[in-house]
C-alpha cells in the first residue's frame, strides 16, 4: 500500500503541474498513468507538433513541453506508477483506497482526475468476432514475439507500428500487410522497405482490402479481407495483429458515482471539487460552465485544486497563501539554497 | 444559415442550423447529435468524429488536407466516403450537407 497525500490520475501536462503545485504547498502525491510514459495527449497524440499557446511560451512541442514539466517537478522526487489504470475506489474512515489494474494499491487523503479524455487503449477491428479470439491469436500489441515464428501472420494498419512488425517478423514468419488504402502514414523509410521486401515476395502486400471476417475453432485459421471494388480474399493466418493507434476511453473512473455529463466530470470553479468530498477533476475531463479546454487552463485548475487538496491531507493546519519567490517553505521544497 | 442534415444510427434525421466558421463537428456537439465523440476538440488527431458524406456531396467538399486520411486509417470501420468532421468548415456552399454518423467512434 502506497500511502501518500494525493493521488493524481493522469500523468498530462495538467497532473504534472497539479504535482508541482501540491509540492510547493508542502503536500506528497504520486502519480498513476495507463500509458508506459508521461505527457499524456502531449506525448501520445502529438509529440512533435507545435504549441504556441502556453504562457511565456511562443513556441513548443509536446514533448518538450513535458520534459520541461518533468524538470520542474523534479526537487519533488515524485514516483510515478505508469502502465497502470485505476480500477477500484473505496472509502476508508477518512482516507481513499484506491487500486489499480496491476494491483497496485494507494492509501491517500484524496484525489485529483487529471485523465484527459480518459486512458488510451488500443483501437479495435470493427469486426464482431475478433472479440473470441483477443490474447489468443488476435492482438493489439506485441509482448512476446517468438509466438510468431514458422507462422503465417496478418497484420493490419497503416501506420509505424505496423510496417515496423510487418518488417521486423519478415525475418521469422510469413507476413501478410493488409491496408484500406495505398497511402501509409508510417514514415517513408519504413513504406519503401515494406515496398521491397514485397517485390522479394517476403510480405505479402494487400492494399485498399480490409478485415471483413475470421475464421477459426479455437485460434484463428484464416481471414478474409475484402477490396474497396467488393472482392473478397481468403487468406491462410495462425494470428492477426491490428495497429490502429490508440482511443480513450473513461473506463472504471465512470462507475465511481462521479456525475458525469457527455463524459466529463462536473466540478465547481473554486476548487475543482467534483460532487464527491475530496476527489477532484481537472484538465480536460472537466466540465464546467466557460470550460476551455486549452493546457493552460488545466494548469489554472490544478493549481486550485491542489489547495483544496489541503484541508484533507492536514485537516489541522491552516494553508497560508504565499509566493515562490519570497517564501522560505516553497524554495526549501524546490531544493533552492539561498545563502 | 446553412442546414446540415444529420442522420444518427437509430436512422433519426437531425435537420440542424449551423453557423457559417463552426465545423460539422462543433454542429453535432452544440446540438447534442449523438455519436460523435471529439476527443480531441477538432486537433485532427483522434479520429472520433467519423462521419459518412453522402455520396453526392463528396465531390464538393473542400479537399483533406495532409494528415485527415492517416487520421481515418484509425477510424472505426472507414469507407471512401469517411470524412472527419472537424475539418469541415460550415459555408454557404456546404448548405444541404447530409453526413451519415457510424454506429461507434472507436
Amino acid at each position: 500500500m502506497n500511502k501518500t497525500d494525493v493521488l493524481i490520475i493522469g500523468a498530462g501536462p495538467t497532473g504534472l503541474f497539479c504535482a508541482h503545485q501540491l509540492g510547493i504547498i508542502g503536500l506528497t502525491c504520486e502519480i498513476v498513468d495507463n500509458l508506459d510514459k508521461a505527457g499524456g495527449q502531449c506525448i501520445e497524440l502529438y509529440p512533435d507538433k507545435p504549441i504556441y499557446d502556453i504562457p511565456a511560451i511562443p513556441e513548443c512541442t509536446g514533448e518538450e513541453l513535458t520534459n520541461n514539466l518533468l524538470k520542474q517537478i523534479k526537487p519533488f522526487n515524485i514516483n510515478f506508477h505508469l502502465n497502470q489504470r485505476v480500477e477500484e475506489l473505496k472509502k476508508v474512515n477518512d482516507r481513499w483506497h484506491v487500486k489499480t489494474n496491476g494491483n497496485k494499491e494507494f492509501d491517500v487523503a484524496s484525489i485529483v482526475i487529471a485523465g484527459g479524455v480518459g486512458s488510451f487503449e488500443p483501437r479495435k477491428f470493427p469486426v464482431k468476432e475478433c472479440e473470441k479470439f483477443e490474447g489468443n491469436s488476435l492482438f493489439y500489441a506485441v509482448k512476446d514475439k517468438t509466438i510468431f515464428k514458422d507462422k503465417t501472420i496478418s497484420i493490419f494498419g497503416g501506420g509505424d507500428s505496423a510496417l515496423d512488425w510487418a518488417i521486423e517478423l519478415s525475418n521469422t514468419s510469413k507476413v501478410n500487410l493488409i491496408h484500406r488504402r495505398d497511402g501509409f502514414s508510417g514514415m517513408e523509410a519504413s513504406v519503401q522497405k515494406v515496398k521491397e521486401l514485397n517485390d522479394q515476395g517476403k510480405i505479402n502486400l494487400y492494399t485498399k482490402y480490409q478485415l471483413d471476417s475470421i475464421s477459426g475453432q479455437n485460434k484463428i485459421n484464416s481471414v478474409k479481407i475484402k477490396h474497396d471494388e467488393g472482392e473478397v480474399k481468403d487468406i491462410k493466418s495462425d494470428y492477426v495483429l491490428g495497429f490502429f493507434g490508440l482511443i480513450m476511453q473513461l473506463g472504471p473512473i465512470l462507475d465511481w458515482g462521479l456525475n458525469i455529463d457527455k463524459k466529463k466530470v462536473e466540478v465547481n470553479t473554486e476548487n475543482f471539487e467534483t460532487n464527491i468530498n475530496g476527489i477532484f477533476a481537472i484538465g480536460d475531463i472537466c466540465s464546467y460552465p466557460g470550460k476551455l479546454k486549452l493546457i493552460l487552463s488545466g494548469f489554472h485548475e490544478g493549481a486550485l485544486a491542489a489547495r483544496g487538496c489541503f484541508k484533507y491531507a492536514k485537516p489541522d493546519e491552516k494553508l497560508r497563501f504565499e509566493f515562490t519567490t519570497t517564501s522560505k517553505a516553497a524554495q526549501e521544497r524546490l531544493g533552492i539554497k539561498n545563502d | 444559415m446553412p442546414k446540415i442534415t444529420y442522420r444518427t444510427q437509430d436512422n433519426k434525421t437531425h435537420i440542424i442550423d449551423v453557423q457559417n466558421g463552426l465545423t460539422v463537428m462543433e454542429g453535432a456537439i452544440q446540438n447534442d447529435i449523438p455519436g460523435i465523440d471529439a476527443d480531441c476538440g477538432g486537433g485532427m488527431s483522434c479520429a472520433t468524429c467519423h462521419v459518412y458524406v453522402d455520396e453526392e456531396w463528396l465531390d464538393k467538399l473542400p479537399v483533406k488536407e495532409d494528415g485527415e486520411e492517416d487520421m481515418l486509417d484509425m477510424a472505426f470501420e472507414p469507407k471512401k466516403n469517411s470524412r472527419l468532421s472537424c475539418q469541415l468548415i460550415v459555408s454557404d456552399t456546404l448548405d444541404g450537407l447530409v453526413v451519415n454518423i457510424p454506429s461507434k467512434q472507436g
